[in-house]
């Protein structure tokens, strides 16, 4: 048996190695949930990265060849995504761009750190993926969640002058971890005092019980850590209950579906994002070809996806190779300019010139908050 | 006590929700013994389809009660249609299968019927209007129980005294309880147990539609997922009530309600669900066959 | 004639009924309306044609009903007998070794997947199939296999093989946990509480974050070793690919031994009937406990294998519809028929993989299988084929089988 594994492992490599030389394009690894129902998150992404990709094949490709995609559906389960990442590795990807869900880059990434592959997500906002130092080959191109509980619990406190808090959460990974280092915050500042934390059960039929809760805390201010669908049956609750509290929550319900549903009670309700940057000349060439292309505004983290690709593809470029150290080496150093902004990235990870800002519902419209 | 009395009102609402979907499951496992899944999935039909007939009319410039009305007509046509159609398929054809077979059916007539719609519409959620207008009487206790929550609550009540009265007075309700308890002794007493059937599926299916207007239209959003988890939760409170029993399906629905919106307001929602289960696991200790459940005593 | 006119009808019964959610779609933020038409023709012509296999099929299982019955099928043979069993088990392993040695490593995970549910499937046809108590929790067991190696080895640093045995005796212990206070129920309060304990499990790790990590799930779970040596993340599917293949025989071996012993026959009886089962002195407590404590046993060693395997869980894998896939499995395969679970694990788990290419569709046509398979073979792709003692007089007492 351990022959045989020595023989299979060696024929593995070996056939990883043939594929390598005989690469004459570049391929870029896409992954991310193309179906199921959490598919909206990551087909924009994969159109991103075909635009960006177009733009620079037609350039003349990078180190003189053209790049090809390779996209990959992992449907956001970290059970299929080790699926993903190990079929991108034996198709030859030189680097990647996803996944999209955090939970999902957690389980990808040991396959991909094992390969020597470089890992860029537009969209997995989780801190653990930079700051815990366990995933050296992760990068990505949108700030970390605790940058954003952060603002929420700041403005919160310092612009809405709230000194009660209640801070909910819809129990799952992304709204969890938002709540808790929103309460970390909160707790810090001594004008303020956390008056509940609480899970609320997602796609549970109502929230009357949670919302007469807060009421009876007598918070002046809920922050909520979670998605759209959770956050309009809460705020609709609230408003029937003809409570003022005020509602600020993070990028899940910075979304046009949380106005389109909540319709007249999503008004006055904060929500953080990243940054507003419709007037970057590279953002509005990106949005352009989307709607050129495909007759259609694109859809979420499709900047930061394109961002992304462009990053990357300036890296290896600027290396003038394909191996994991320069493209690392010259990530870290060269300035990029991208939809999102001018970037770089620090020793973790994390993206340099990128952050979030708050929004307020006004008039059915998000309008950010100087 | 402000507040006990607001939980108790926020359990109630919720206990009359899940009655409604209950009420239905109840109903085809009392004559067939089979955990209907794909019954929160009519839940979710019945609602997509009033939601897409109160748009028409609402373009087409009706408004107020009519809007109601009509939408509600048509939802429970369509639910007893579909209701009628999946027993016809994914059912009947499985009268003499092991006791199993039906559940797979319905389990995967369950995930049929979400992608269906999931294609067929859309996958984000959808705003629902509130359909049921706020009456002018509730207009001093809208901020503690609304118009939409007391229509709720007294839909609930009286299907369950207008489905008690039909099983236990009419000649159809003798008729299904006779299927009920012994099919073939019913079918050679001269009852056509393939029509009972029939029907108990599209009255189940037509409170389903009831139940999924009324509720989208308090909650405000649908997509198709909504049935699932609703789905779920009506069949352990049919289960907590004692399963086949018309008043246990809407005491089992009240008490999972209250048990959830107290567990919430007194100790934390973290953990509502977990409260609700160990409710049911107590319960079914001490009377393993449900509330209002009889224990049957086995006969050999 | 009369076949069209009825065709012609359920045509028009399938368009009235898709009518508003197929052809009408509204948008009610811009107040526009699109008109489907053209999907309206092709439900009419769909449904006329589906119609007429729906009923060419239903004759063939009408009038095929009687004649399986009497026929030794294919599988029996392959199974039963000794000339063919022994080469096609020797064709299988061969081709199983080998298998990673052709593919590429996505194909090998995919198959690492199958072979879970294989598992997962016979360990639930012990509690399902032969004793007939319906769980549908089961999925709990694997979460609790999965998170004991996570979190051992988390903060103990405990090593794959010490938590394998670890996993699977915890899975028995919270089978037992589970079994008493369900001793009393029957049927369908059965399923609804085991329903409930796989909630409340999932629930308690995705809340006590103190204890689990919560929603977060734990990362970076280390691969097993091979005899003390670490080996890389690709030597290491491979060697758990081996190590599947290795628990597959093992459980194929032991639950084929199981449904021969006495405790086997004892849950057969249980099934069929409790109290004809009492009555003949079966300990019906002791009975139903090992049942539940041994199908729990499998979930939580193959749910130590699926942490290493993944390298990071969290909540969101053990869900309710974890546990209906589980149970299909057992139910499509046949209940109690061994190579009818492995044979249902490979197909559905590798069917949505290789649907991929319908991708939207993949879930639609998933639960239409489910129900037609169901409605045409209701006792599953195998029969289970209960052993029986023929008695053909003293000379043929050896071939009783």
């Amino acid at each position: 048996m351990k022959k045989l594994m020595t023989i299979s492992i060696a024929a593995l490599a070996l056939s990883l190695a043939g594929s390598a030389l005989a690469a004459d394009t570049i391929k870029l690894g896409v992954a991310g949930p193309h179906s199921g129902d959490l598919a909206s998150y990551g087909i924009p992404t994969v159109r991103a990265a075909e635009l960006a990709v177009a733009d620079i094949n037609a350039a003349g490709g990078v180190l003189g060849k053209q790049v090809e995609l390779l996209v990959e559906d992992d449907v956001c389960k970290p059970e299929i995504a080790t699926n993903t990442a190990s079929k991108l590795v034996s198709d030859g990807a030189v680097v990647v761009l996803g996944h999209i869900c955090s939970g999902a880059t957690k389980a990808a990434l040991g396959i991909y750190n094992d390969a020597k592959i470089i890992v860029m997500s537009p969209s997995a906002t989780n801190p653990a993926l930079t700051q815990s130092g366990d995933y050296p080959n992760f990068y990505r191109t949108i700030a970390s969640d605790d940058l954003q509980a952060k603002l929420g619990a700041e403005f919160a406190v310092n612009t809405l002058g709230a000194k009660k808090i209640a801070v909910i959460h819809d129990k799952g990974d992304y709204g969890k971890g938002y709540a808790e280092f929103a309460k970390a915050f909160l707790e810090k500042m001594d004008n303020a005092e956390v008056v509940l934390f609480e899970g609320v059960t997602p796609g549970a039929v109502d929230y009357s019980a949670i919302v007469q809760k807060i009421k009876h805390s007598g918070a002046d201010a809920v922050i909520y850590g979670g998605y759209h669908p959770e956050a309009s049956k809460i705020v609709t609750q609230m408003k029937k209950k003809k409570m003022d509290t005020y509602f600020v929550s993070d990028d899940g319900v910075k979304d046009e579906t949380f106005i389109k549903v909540a319709g007249e009670f999503a008004e006055g309700v904060y929500a953080s994002g990243p940054m507003d940057v419709s007037n970057l000349p590279l953002f509005q060439k990106a949005l352009k070809e989307h709607k050129d292309k495909f007759g259609e505004d694109p859809g979420a983290f499709f900047k930061e996806g394109y961002a992304a690709t462009v990053a990357l593809m300036n890296a290896i470029e600027k290396a003038g190779s394909t191996e994991y150290a320069a493209i690392e080496a010259k990530l870290r150093s060269e300035y990029v300019d991208t939809p999102v902004g001018k970037i770089s990235f620090d020793e973790k990870g994390d993206a340099i010139g990128v952050g979030f800002s708050m929004y307020k519902v006004i008039d059915g419209k998000y309008v950010e908050q100087k | 006590m402000e507040y006990f009395f607001e939980l108790f009102l926020g359990g109630l609402t919720r206990g009359s929700i899940y009655a409604l979907i209950a009420l239905g499951y109840t109903m085809v496992y009392g004559i067939i013994e089979l955990i209907n899944f794909a019954h929160g999935e009519i839940y979710m039909i019945g609602a997509f389809t009033a939601l897409i007939v109160a748009s028409l009319l609402t373009m087409a410039g009706m408004d107020g009660m009519a809007v109601l009305a009509l939408s509600m007509v048509v939802a429970i046509i369509y639910a007893g249609a579909y209701g009628l159609t999946i027993e016809k398929i994914a059912y009947k054809p499985l009268r003499q299968a092991p006791r199993l077979s039906p559940l797979i059916s319905a389990i995967g007539m369950s995930i049929f019927l979400q992608n269906y719609v999931l294609l067929a519409q859309t996958s984000d959620f959808l705003p629902f209007p509130s359909l049921v207008p706020e009456f002018s009487f509730m207009e001093p206790y809208e901020h503690i129980f609304s118009s939409s929550e007391l229509m709720i609550v007294v839909v609930t009540a009286v299907s369950m005294l207008v489905l008690t009265y039909l099983i236990k007075f009419t000649k159809m309700g003798k008729a299904m309880r006779a299927s009920a308890q012994d099919r073939t002794m019913a079918m050679l007493a001269g009852i056509n147990v393939n029509r009972i059937i029939s029907t108990t599926f599209i009255i189940g299916s037509t409170l389903a539609a009831v139940g999924g207007v009324l509720i989208a239209s308090h909650i405000g959003q649908i997509n198709f997922y909504i049935g699932f988890i609703a789905g779920i939760k009506a069949f352990t409170a049919a289960v907590l009530g004692g399963i086949g029993s018309i008043p246990g399906a809407v005491l089992g629905s009240l008490v999972l309600g209250w048990t959830e919106s107290f567990a919430t307001g007194y100790v934390s929602s973290d953990y509502e669900d977990v409260f609700a289960f160990t409710l049911l696991v107590l319960i079914l200790i001490f009377r393993p066959a449900g509330i209002l459940g009889k224990t049957k005593t086995q006969k050999v | 004639m009369k076949n069209l006119k009825q065709s012609i009808l359920i045509s028009l019964w399938f368009i009235f009924l898709t009518f508003p959610l197929m052809v009408i779609r509204v948008n009610t933020v811009e107040q526009e309306v699109e008109w489907r038409w053209i999907n309206m023709a092709f439900i009419g012509v769909g449904a006329f044609i589906c119609s007429y296999i729906w009923r060419y099929l239903m004759a063939r299982k009408e009038k095929g009903g009687n004649e399986e019955e009497s026929k030794t099928s294919w599988h029996q043979t392959l199974t039963m007998d000794k000339r063919y069993a022994i080469p096609a088990a020797a064709l299988i392993l061969t081709l199983a070794i080998i298998f990673p040695n052709i593919v590429s490593e996505y194909r090998i995970n995919t198959m690492i997947s199958a072979l879970i549910y294989v598992v997962l499937g016979l360990g639930l046809n012990i509690v399902v199939g032969l004793a007939g108590l319906l769980d549908l929790g089961y999925v709990a067991f694997y979460a609790v296999g999965a998170y004991s190696y996570a979190l051992l080895n988390h903060h103990f640093g405990l090593s794959f093989w010490a938590c394998l045995p670890l996993g699977a005796l915890l899975g028995a212990f919270f089978g037992i946990l589970l079994g008493i206070p369900v001793l009393r129920l029957r049927g369908d309060y059965l399923a609804i509480v085991t329903l409930g304990f796989g909630e409340i499990i999932r629930l308690i790790l995705e809340n006590w974050n103190e204890f689990s990590f919560g929603p977060s799930g734990i990362a970076n779970i280390s691969n097993p070793t091979f005899f003390g040596q670490e080996i890389s993340r690709s030597s290491g599917i491979l060697f758990i690919y081996y190590l599947m293949i290795a628990l597959v025989i093992f459980t194929i071996f032991v639950v084929n031994r199981l449904q021969n012993s006495r405790l086997g026959r004892s849950w057969v009886a249980l099934r069929e009937d409790e109290i004809a089962c009492q009555a003949m002195g079966i300990d019906r407590m002791k009975t139903k406990l090992a049942a539940f404590a041994l199908g729990a046993t499998w979930a939580g060693m193959v749910g130590v294998i699926f942490a290493a395997k993944t390298s990071f869980i969290n909540p969101a894998s053990f869900t309710f519809l974890e546990s209906a896939i589980i149970l299909s499995i057992v139910v499509l395969g046949g209940m109690g028929s061994i190579l009818g679970v492995i044979l249902a694990a490979f197909v559905l788990i590798l069917l949505p993989e290789e649907l991929r290419a319908f991708s939207e569709y993949r879930m639609l046509i998933f639960g239409a299988s489910m129900v037609l398979m169901m409605v045409f073979r209701p006792q599953g792709i195998i029969a289970n084929v209960r052993r029986s003692y023929e008695y053909h007089g003293l000379d043929g007492a050896e071939e009783a089988k």
